[in-house]
């Protein structure tokens, strides 16, 4: 029953997909009605299936990667819906929606039939610190689109070319308070997350922290995110740099959490 | 009854011609009565701004109220040397009837302006409808023509993007400044020379949210007057580079044919502003900011041309947007058009006929159809004559009285009485596009308002 309305979702998040790509270079500001309204309706799909699939396995649906994947995507949305709401920067979808929509697809690529958790997996701790590692890294990639949609506008500005997307895309300072915020917002949470998976690890194998490749990774990215709050709030690095760093940082994000979960043997692969 | 309409503009008449013909607000009064003194003229409105004049009226006599109008207006120009009347009708451009009221929707809605799209026009034409109402020079007719062009432009500029973007170079160093900053609310303006581009800029920011203006100038006192002008404080030229960094919005525009701001100093400020961003505008010729700074980080430098560019970009969105504009217009048109047949007094004269006539068939046939066989054919011929005379009979007042009222000064509004006496009106709206007159209900009281204006 969930995997039909997960299907559903993913065809519906593709067709937002299109119609935002389409927006992006396309005078029609109609278009960004329709792929709102499209986008909506996915976000429904997407949480009626979830739902369904936390009942149907009877615990919280992020034991997997298949899961964590759709989680994202699911958190994506939730935000883009949020920021739209608040920011009106239509524009955003035309970066998100690919983005959810292909993790979402790439959920559907692993073998995703429910299965009986490990006991060790289905403990408090062990929930906090998925939701939070997810929500987290939809906070980094909120910073990355912001990033890029920052130096794009940059560009544009600065070699005088104005075109459609320099109307499209908000102004500098907006891109760059999303984000300050987006990185604000994400660097608690990945830090309750590793909190909360060190704290579960310590209750399911008695040590709190061990240094395998995974939990490297992560500390260096945490680090990183450090260094650009610190370096934001005493140098000012804003604007430009604070775009490239949100990206690099982005793809240390996605290293750890891609790379390393399907190369390294560890508790961190989740097929 | 018909519309006609003269005027000159941007486009017929050079400036020196315009400036002679403009009418002070405080006089229209005046020139309205003076205007509607003549018998030709049965109502009148008088449009004047710095970029046209435009004189709408009802006359029964096109021809004639065409050379009347021409003369009133020139007659009344403004005193200095004078150029001949047969020169100055050249000038002129002359619609009637549908032309004129396509024209007028045009002028609305900013399509006959010299910046297309720019919206003061709609304003003054509102102006210039209320100093009408005001003294009474309108009537039903342009009552309507008048609520009607505003309701035009109205529509226009909530339907198409006609008005949107930056046309001019103030507006487009504002909308920069948007791109760069979002909200410009508390940001601080530094005018590097006090001239009248920048001050216009300045305006046009602090429009916008800007709080603080920095003036400085080689001439001190200019800074000074400047600055008080904006409340403002003035920085002596010399000390330019201290006061720098304070600024969010740099606006160039001095006689000096140097860089009066380098590259390093621009660095310093930005580092000592932590980075946070810089925009310079140099609208000044030869240029005073060093072209090598817009590639420092976090500084955004814009010079006359970029603004050109700009403008020229917006322009031709404003182009493209004209031509659904025209769209609407002549949409517009031609409701107005049928709304003015309307008034014609033949058409209302048949229809009331027609109308009458379908009722007595009707009510002669359902009383014939009751007896059937026990009426003769010479009875029913009697019945046949004695409806027809009583309707003629009863008509005669009513159709004579028309005829004769048509051709007086308030035939318009007699003739609109009639039709909704007869509900002419209802029957007409329902066949056609029920969307083409949005104010049925209004319009019987803007009738009422205008039968006390005739009286």
């Amino acid at each position: 029953m969930n995997i039909l309305f997960f299907k559903l979702t993913v065809l519906v998040y593709f067709a937002g997909t299109v119609v935002y790509l389409f927006y992006f270079s396309s005078k029609k500001d109609f278009l960004s009605k329709y792929a709102l309204g499209i986008t909506g309706a996915g976000f429904l799909l997407h949480t009626i299936a979830i739902t369904i699939r936390t009942i149907e396995s009877g615990h919280f649906p992020l034991s997997n990667l298949p899961e964590a994947l759709s989680f994202f995507s699911w958190g994506m949305i939730l935000t883009y819906l949020v920021l739209e709401y608040r920011y009106r920067i239509h524009i955003l979808g035309s970066f998100i929606l690919p983005l959810a929509f292909l993790s979402l697809i790439s959920a559907a690529a692993f073998p995703n039939e429910i299965k009986t958790l490990q006991p060790d997996l289905n403990s408090t701790w062990f929930g906090i610190h998925t939701t939070f590692s997810v929500l987290g890294g939809v906070a980094f990639t909120i910073a990355f689109v912001a990033g890029l949609m920052y130096l794009i506008q940059e560009k544009l500005l600065k070699s005088k070319r104005f075109n459609i997307l320099y109307y499209k895309l908000p102004s500098l300072d907006l891109l760059d308070h999303l984000n300050q915020q987006a990185i604000s917002v994400g660097f608690p949470m990945l830090t309750v997350g590793i909190l909360a998976g060190a704290l579960w690890a310590g209750d399911v194998w008695g040590a709190y922290w061990v240094w395998d490749p995974q939990r490297i990774f992560t500390l260096v990215t945490w680090l990183f995110y450090l260094g650009m709050i610190h370096g934001r709030l005493t140098i000012g690095w804003r604007g430009r740099k604070a775009a490239y760093l949100a990206i690099i940082g982005f793809m240390g994000v996605v290293f750890t959490f891609f790379v390393v979960n399907l190369l390294v043997k560890g508790p961190h692969r989740f097929i | 009854m018909n519309i006609v309409l003269i005027g000159l503009n941007h486009k017929t008449a050079p400036v020196e011609v315009r400036e002679k013909f403009s009418f002070p607000e405080a006089l229209l009064g005046n020139y309205l009565t003076q205007m509607l003194a003549s018998p030709l003229v049965t109502e009148g409105l008088i449009l004047s701004t710095c970029n046209r004049v435009e004189i709408c009226a009802t006359t029964d006599n096109i021809p004639e109220c065409f050379d009347y109008l021409s003369q009133f207006l020139y007659e009344n120009q403004k005193q200095g040397p004078s150029i001949p009347f047969k020169q100055f009708v050249q000038y002129l451009y002359y619609y009637s009837s549908v032309d004129a009221v396509s024209h007028l929707f045009r002028v609305s809605s900013s399509l006959d302006s010299m910046v297309v799209g720019e919206p003061q026009i709609s304003g003054q034409l509102k102006e210039a409808f209320d100093y009408a109402m005001i003294n009474k020079s309108t009537g039903v007719i342009l009552n309507k023509l008048f609520k009607k062009a505003i309701s035009v432009a109205k529509r226009i500029r909530s339907q198409t993007k006609i008005s949107e973007n930056a046309v001019s170079v103030s507006y487009a160093a504002v909308g920069l400044a948007k791109k760069i900053f979002g909200d410009l609310t508390g940001k601080t303006v530094l005018l590097v020379g006090a001239g009248e581009m920048s001050e216009l800029a300045a305006r046009h920011l602090i429009n916008n949210g800007v709080k603080n203006v920095m003036v400085t100038n080689r001439n001190f006192q200019r800074a000074v007057e400047l600055a008080r002008e904006f409340n403002g404080t003035s920085i002596k030229f010399d000390d330019l580079e201290a006061e720098f960094p304070e600024a969010d919005i740099v606006i160039c525009s001095t006689g000096a044919p140097y860089y009066l701001i380098h590259c390093e100093m621009v660095e310093s400020a930005i580092a000592s502003r932590k980075n946070r961003p810089i925009f310079l505008v140099d609208i000044s010729v030869p240029r005073n900011i060093d072209p090598k700074i817009n590639a420092l980080e976090n500084v955004f430098l814009y010079n006359i041309d970029d603004l050109q560019s700009v403008i020229e970009a917006n322009l031709k969105e404003r182009q493209k947007e004209a031509e659904k504009a025209e769209l609407i217009v002549s949409e517009e048109v031609e409701t107005m058009d049928r709304w003015l047949k309307s008034l014609n007094v033949v058409p209302t004269i048949i229809a009331i006929r027609e109308k009458v006539e379908a009722i007595r068939k009707l009510e002669v046939e359902k009383t014939i159809a009751k007896w059937r066989t026990e009426i003769s054919e010479e009875q029913k011929e009697a019945i046949e004559n004695l409806s027809v005379n009583i309707i003629n009979k009863i008509l005669h007042f009513p159709l004579s009285a028309l005829k004769a009222e048509a051709h007086q000064s308030h035939g318009p509004q007699v003739i609109q009485t009639t039709r909704k006496i007869f509900n002419l009106e209802e029957e007409k709206k329902a066949s056609s596009d029920p969307g083409a007159d949005r104010e049925p209900s209004d319009g019987s009281l803007s009738g009422l308002r205008d039968s006390t204006k005739n009286q």
